[in-house]
């Protein structure tokens, strides 16, 4: 059976198209400000590289903030669950899922099912998102890659004081002024939203295995930060941007359209399928 | 006298608020939090107050979103330990853990 | 506001003023406040507890030079030197850093006096937004505090949140008040709280053709809400003042008070003394006045001595 995921998220779309467990074929694209044009547009592409026709596809299922927007899906999951499936394919092991997007924050806890026990989110806040690093890469006209690589090499942890993007870009703008060197400014952002992210996580408990996914994962600045603001382990799987379109593509497969999350702790071992 | 120490964003309203009127400066408070984040000194918006107060130590006031949140102000299952050490009922905390992060 | 060439277009027009009608050595005390804020700096001279000088200058990049500055602005007009003051309070976000100050006090505590004695005892409730904070303050009768609510951690709310809009659209922050009730109706709010993502939006509604002043209206009206939000939360008990640079932005005041229903804002200089001796409305030296005032009551009171040297 082919079906495809798609995550409309508040920056990108990720979409990924699956046969029996295989990747046919995954792509991303900035969603813009017509978050349904640039899904539906990017979805054609990805049938083209996949070479395959719209019929071949049975079932496509969004997630994503802007997964009601995507006209040609058949049913819509919240993020926790689409990223509850997504990890819970890729490493059954997971208890613990943190997934730092574009907008929002988020910290699952899951079953060994990959249902979502309990989550805690960074929502409406720049400052706890991939946002926050963004408009500091842009305030240290750096490309993040490079923010990324340059923490690394910091040795000198510098508190921020500002909880805010705007207030933060400030922050680092006289932060340059007073000559600090740029690793320790890049590790003095990563640090600063690494705070805010852990205590989300800490809400739900942290229970190994933790597994990091969404665009920020990407960014090894950040994941370091986050290793030693929790001071546990942390797994980085490939193309963590892609785990929430994986799930909602593992719960095509599953034929499910439609999923709640609760936010209450259930039993483990009482937790079931569908 | 009120001061709601914290901060409102997109996010929900995150305050912790103390009533000078109540607090006699004992300190009970700030031995209890797990964060360190209260602390007995001035009364900084009464300039002419000799007795001391509490209040939310300078730090944390912008981060009191993070810093209250494993306490579960509203709806864990008691009081959180300072609203519980403090006898004259001086200290309460806002709705936003409450509302965000309160089990449905 | 030209510097160097490139427009600010956030900055209110600095001013300095002197009351033509006190001679201030006739005066026994001669207090003042500075209030150094992230955005803009205001001193305040007063004689025996009447406003005799004050100027209003941006901030720096320096905060001791900065309060120089204002003090300076406020002094040479008015002909007198610091050696002259009997004592200074320092305010505000740089307050520790006030070379002439011999004390410093919060914003919050100086707001609420500053407040008192620009609109009157009848004045319950305070709302200040300054560069980058906003506070609501509820004061009694004399000035004094008796609850408050602030936010400095957020830039939505606050003179940053609106100095960012402006620099996005391109438009003055003294044009967008008057700008955005030249429309046609009342457009939706912008959604976002938060200002990053507020400016996505705003970056949408350009795109999509939505005319300025509409955009303009858009962002004042969500503004205007999000204090009615912070008032409402604190409680409301009128009469209700707006201080500080955004009482001159009439985009979000007029909302604001509209917003409010019947709790009308008390927009104009309404102390009766003040309207008499035509005083000028200038809204962000409320920081700068109240720190003056206790100033001078620490001298009355006999808490403190006089720092005056000639």
């Amino acid at each position: 059976m082919i079906v495809a995921g798609v995550d409309a998220g508040g920056k990108n779309v990720h979409i990924i198209i699956v046969k029996d467990g295989q990747t046919l074929a995954k792509t991303m694209a900035p969603s813009g400000i017509n978050k349904a044009e640039a899904a539906e547009k990017l979805y054609a592409e990805t049938l083209k590289q996949a070479g395959l026709k719209r019929e071949d596809v049975e079932r496509v299922v969004a997630t994503g903030s802007s997964g009601e927007r995507v006209e040609f899906a058949s049913g819509v999951i919240p993020d926790a669950a689409a990223d509850a499936r997504g990890v819970n394919r890729i490493l059954p092991s997971a208890r613990t899922v943190i997934d730092v997007g574009a907008e929002e924050g988020r910290a699952i806890k899951i079953s060994g099912a990959g249902k979502v026990l309990d989550f805690a989110i960074n929502e409406k806040c720049a400052a706890g998102t991939g946002t926050f690093v963004d408009a500091m890469a842009r305030a240290l006209e750096t490309p993040i890659e490079d923010l990324a690589a340059l923490s690394l090499e910091s040795t000198n942890a510098i508190p921020m004081n500002a909880q805010c993007a705007v207030f933060g870009e400030s922050e680092v703008v006289s932060l340059i002024h007073q000559k600090t060197s740029k690793p320790d400014i890049a590790r003095a952002v990563h640090d600063a939203i690494a705070g805010r992210v852990g205590s989300v996580a800490r809400i739900v408990g942290l229970e190994d295995d933790i597994v990091m996914i969404g665009g920020v994962a990407l960014n090894n600045g950040f994941v370091d930060s986050l290793r030693r603001e929790l001071k546990l382990d942390i797994t980085v799987p490939e193309d963590p941007d892609y785990i929430g379109a994986l799930g909602a593509a593992a719960a095509a497969e599953a034929g499910v359209t439609e999923e709640t999350v609760k936010a209450t702790v259930v039993e483990r071992d009482t937790v079931e399928e569908g | 006298m009120i001061a709601n120490y914290g901060f409102n964003d997109g996010s929900g309203n995150w305050f912790l608020a103390i009533d000078t009127d109540k607090c006699d400066g004992c300190g009970a408070c700030v031995t209890v939090c797990p964060a360190g984040a209260l602390e007995v000194g001035d009364d900084e918006y009464d300039p002419f107050r000799d007795e001391p107060v509490a209040k939310v130590v300078d730090g944390e006031r912008k981060k009191l979103k993070y810093t209250c949140a494993p306490c579960q102000p509203g709806y864990g299952e008691g009081p959180t330990p300072c609203v519980a050490a403090c006898q004259p009922g001086a200290i309460s905390h806002s709705e936003g853990w409450k509302l965000v992060y309160g089990k449905k | 506001m030209v510097e160097g060439g490139k427009i600010e277009f956030w900055r209110w027009p600095e001013a300095t003023w002197v009351n033509p009608d006190i001679d201030w050595k006739k005066g026994k005390y001669i207090t003042a406040g500075v209030d150094i804020g992230s955005v803009s700096s205001q001193s305040v001279i007063m004689v025996d507890n009447e406003l005799y000088a004050y100027s209003n200058t941006r901030t720096g990049s320096d905060s001791p030079e900065s309060a120089r500055k204002a003090m300076n602005l406020a002094l040479e007009p008015a002909g007198i030197t610091v050696d002259n003051i009997d004592y200074c309070i320092g305010t505000g976000y740089g307050r520790v850093n006030v070379p002439m100050a011999q004390q410093t006090i919060t914003e919050i505590a100086c707001h609420a006096r500053g407040a008192n004695y620009m609109y009157g005892p009848e004045v319950k409730t305070v709302m200040d937004m300054g560069g980058q904070d906003c506070k609501a303050i509820r004061i009694d009768d004399r000035g004094k505090v008796i609850k408050f609510m602030m936010n400095d951690k957020c830039a939505a709310g606050t003179g940053r949140g609106m100095e960012v809009f402006a620099d996005l659209i391109g438009v003055p922050v003294w044009e967008i008040g008057e700008r955005s009730y030249q429309i046609d109706k009342e457009p939706a709010m912008i959604s976002s709280t938060c200002v990053v993502f507020a400016k996505s939006e705003v970056v949408g509604l350009l795109q999509a053709g939505t005319p300025e002043n509409d955009i303009m209206a858009a962002y004042c009206s969500a503004m205007a809400h999000r204090i009615v939000e912070l008032l409402n939360r604190l409680g409301i008990e009128e009469k209700f003042a707006i201080t500080g640079g955004i009482a001159k932005n009439i985009g979000v005041t007029r909302r604001l008070a509209q917003e409010m229903g019947t709790r009308t804002a008390e927009l104009e200089w309404s102390d009766e003394k003040m309207r008499g001796k035509g005083l000028p409305f200038e809204t962000q030296i409320a920081g700068a006045t109240g720190a003056a005032i206790f100033a001078h009551a620490m001298l009355e009171r006999g808490r403190v001595q006089s720092a005056r040297k000639a």
